[in-house]
């Protein structure tokens, strides 16, 4: 899987970098987008992360000119601004999604996850991670071809964790993604305890071979047993 | 009490005791007149008198008065030696008026052929009480027309005069540094006006760069914060994955993570708010109020189960609204999540829509809150480690947007009213 990210802010370039590359994906950068017009020309990338507030030039002009070059890689606009406009406009221009700064790497996980899903849906929209086997079409987790009954918050963070499998996912990005952005504010994350234990309990009884882990303090980890 | 008012009030006053003296004044000058001619009129009918008598010698046994206006008295010498002119006033009885009249008399003594007399001679006179009765109505007339004439004048000349400047007052009533409009000022010739018209100018156009410039500023601080925020946060998520962190250090960093996570938060909510502010929210839709309040209770049904917190909805009345979504959501996310966060644990929140009207109630430890702090920006009733003490705000700031009323009462239970 190739990636581009087109982010002027060095720093946060080589986050997101990181997180990617531990993901696996071929991952290209550029800083502006001069140097991001000459990568779309010669490659073909399969998503493409777009800051659309780089100084001194409109990034929506970039969705503007890939859609003239009838070029669909799939684009993560992302953009400190957080303006409704700028998402709408954005995503009528043919962007896939649209992601607000500050996010959690958990977060833009899932969302690429969910970009080369949809791109590659011809195939496979089943996930399998050791016994584990989730549909994600009909939202039904398998384990060992047996159907677990999960509620619908119990699949949303099943499905969450396992798009970033072996990685620690923070709680309050479990919490945003799960229940909404508006729960951010609320005392306590551990409200979010009661549906990861019936999880638990649920994987346990059926001898998954994964589990759900507890990183004290941060977040949840889905490791193999 | 009103400018006019108070201008009548002592114009009044003034009036009143003005009139009191010159009232006085006058009377005793006017009675000093009176005085003065009649007994001119008295001292001429002496002459005449005496004069007659000395044609007539037979006058000179006019004792008593009877049809005529003077008596005249054989005397002797030794008695009238010390006599002058006197004049007195003194009481008659008049048969037309059928009591007794005061009368202005004069008394004197004239010799005529060696013999001696003594001559009164009387004239009617002014009856006093009459003349005070008759002074005072005219002059209580008078005050009363003076005091109506002062008022209408006030009312009318005065209102005219300044009428500038009430005009200024009632737009600086209306003013709303919010609403980022200046004022127009009318015209005016008096000069105070102009003056006072332009450094209420100069001092509005001031405010309302500062408060322009204060919220820009707010806006571009959030806005640059953002980005270091992003970056820190998820170098800190990288460094947690970690493998060799000790539960110790990872304890560090869930900390520092979970601050971190608060000031954006606390970031985010101030951002919103100069977007709010700034009119930033422009799209609007015909929004199913009940419809949304019913989404939102369904999001937090978990986080208010996990406080054992049963939230009951009363009531199933239809209420639209042309608002913009995303802050019709925030709106009541804020009301609804602050009655469960601060909602005692094992209690009831009930969120009430009667008629326009949607009620949200909670039972919590604390008294009735400040109602004038409630709303204001990082206003905190407890400390709480989690809260931006901003949602309120958010509240209000998008109730006052779209015109709704946002009310806090409290009746052993705190009780948040948004009416229609």
């Amino acid at each position: 899987m190739k990636v581009l990210i087109i982010e002027d802010e060095e720093e946060m370039l080589q986050n997101m970098k990181q997180t990617l590359e531990k993901e696996c994906y071929l991952v290209e950068t550029a800083t502006d987008y001069d140097s991001a017009f000459l990568k779309i020309g010669v490659y073909e990338y399969d998503c493409i992360l777009l800051d659309i507030s780089l100084p001194g030039q409109n990034g929506l002009e970039i969705l503007k000119e890939l859609k003239k070059r009838g070029i669909s890689d799939g684009v993560i606009i992302v953009s400190a601004k957080n303006s409704l406009d700028d998402k709408l406009e954005g995503l009528h221009l043919g962007a896939d999604d649209y992601l607000p700064k500050p996010f959690h790497m958990a977060e833009l996980n899932a969302r690429i996850k969910a970009i080369f899903r949809r791109r590659n849906l011809k195939g496979n929209t089943f996930i399998q991670i050791e016994n584990l086997k989730i549909d994600i079409e009909n939202r039904i987790a398998f384990i060992e071809g047996e159907e677990l009954l999960l509620n619908r918050k119990e699949f949303d963070i099943l499905f969450y964790l396992t798009s970033n499998r072996n990685r620690l996912v923070n709680k309050t990005a479990l919490a945003e993604h799960v229940w909404g952005d508006h729960i951010d504010q609320t005392d306590s994350f551990d409200f979010i305890y009661s549906q990861i234990k019936n999880l638990r309990k649920k994987l346990k009884d059926h001898q998954a071979q994964v589990e759900v882990k507890a990183i004290y303090g941060i977040g949840y980890k889905l490791v193999s047993l | 009490m009103k400018l006019l008012n108070y201008t009548t009030k002592y114009f009044a006053a003034i009036l009143l005791f003005a009139l009191l003296i010159f009232t006085v004044i006058f009377y005793f000058q006017m009675l000093d007149e009176i005085y003065d001619s009649l007994d001119d009129g008295l001292e001429n009918q002496k002459i005449l008198v005496i004069n007659k008598a000395k044609k007539d010698p037979s006058i000179l046994h006019k004792t008593s008065f009877e049809d005529g206006y003077y008596t005249i008295h054989p005397t002797s010498y030794s008695q009238i030696k010390e006599v002058k002119d006197s004049y007195r006033d003194t009481l008659m009885y008049m048969l037309n008026e059928k009591d007794y009249e005061p009368v202005r008399l004069l008394e004197t003594a004239f010799r005529q052929d060696g013999k001696y007399y003594k001559l009164k001679v009387i004239t009617s006179m002014v009856e006093e009480d009459d003349l005070i009765e008759d002074l005072f109505y005219s002059i209580l007339w008078l005050y009363i027309g003076l005091v109506v004439g002062i008022l209408l004048l006030n009312n009318w000349v005065l209102r005219r005069l300044w009428q500038p400047f009430y005009s200024v007052l009632t737009k600086l009533k209306n003013f709303n540094i919010e609403k980022e409009q200046g004022i127009d000022f009318e015209n005016t010739n008096i000069e105070e006006f102009q003056l006072l018209n332009h450094q209420i100018k100069k001092l509005l156009q001031k405010s309302i760069d500062s408060y322009k410039a204060q919220k820009q500023f707010i806006e571009n601080a959030s806005h640059e914060l953002q980005t270091p925020l992003a970056i820190s946060l998820n170098k800190l998520e990288l460094l947690a994955e970690k493998e060799e962190l000790s539960p110790k250090n990872i304890e560090l960093l869930a900390s520092v993570l979970e601050n971190l996570e608060r000031m954006t938060r606390l970031n985010q909510a101030l951002l919103l708010l100069s977007k709010i502010d700034n009119k930033q929210f422009v799209e609007e839709e015909n929004l199913n109020i009940t419809e949304t309040i019913h989404q939102i209770v369904n999001d937090f049904l978990d986080f208010a189960k996990h406080r054992n917190i049963e939230i009951s909805i009363v009531g199933k009345n239809l209420i639209q609204k042309h608002i913009n979504k995303d802050l019709a959501i925030i709106l009541f996310t804020n009301l609804i999540k602050n009655a469960i966060v601060h909602a005692t644990l094992n209690s009831i929140v009930k969120i009430s829509i009667e008629g326009e009207k949607i009620n949200i109630e909670n039972i919590a430890e604390t008294g009735k809150l400040d109602e004038q702090q409630l709303f204001s920006r990082f206003y905190k009733v407890n400390t709480r480690k989690n809260s931006t003490g901003l949602g309120l705000a958010i509240a209000k700031a998008i109730a006052e947007k779209y015109d709704l009323k946002l009310t806090y009462a409290y009746q052993n239970k705190h009780i948040f009213t948004v009416s229609f």
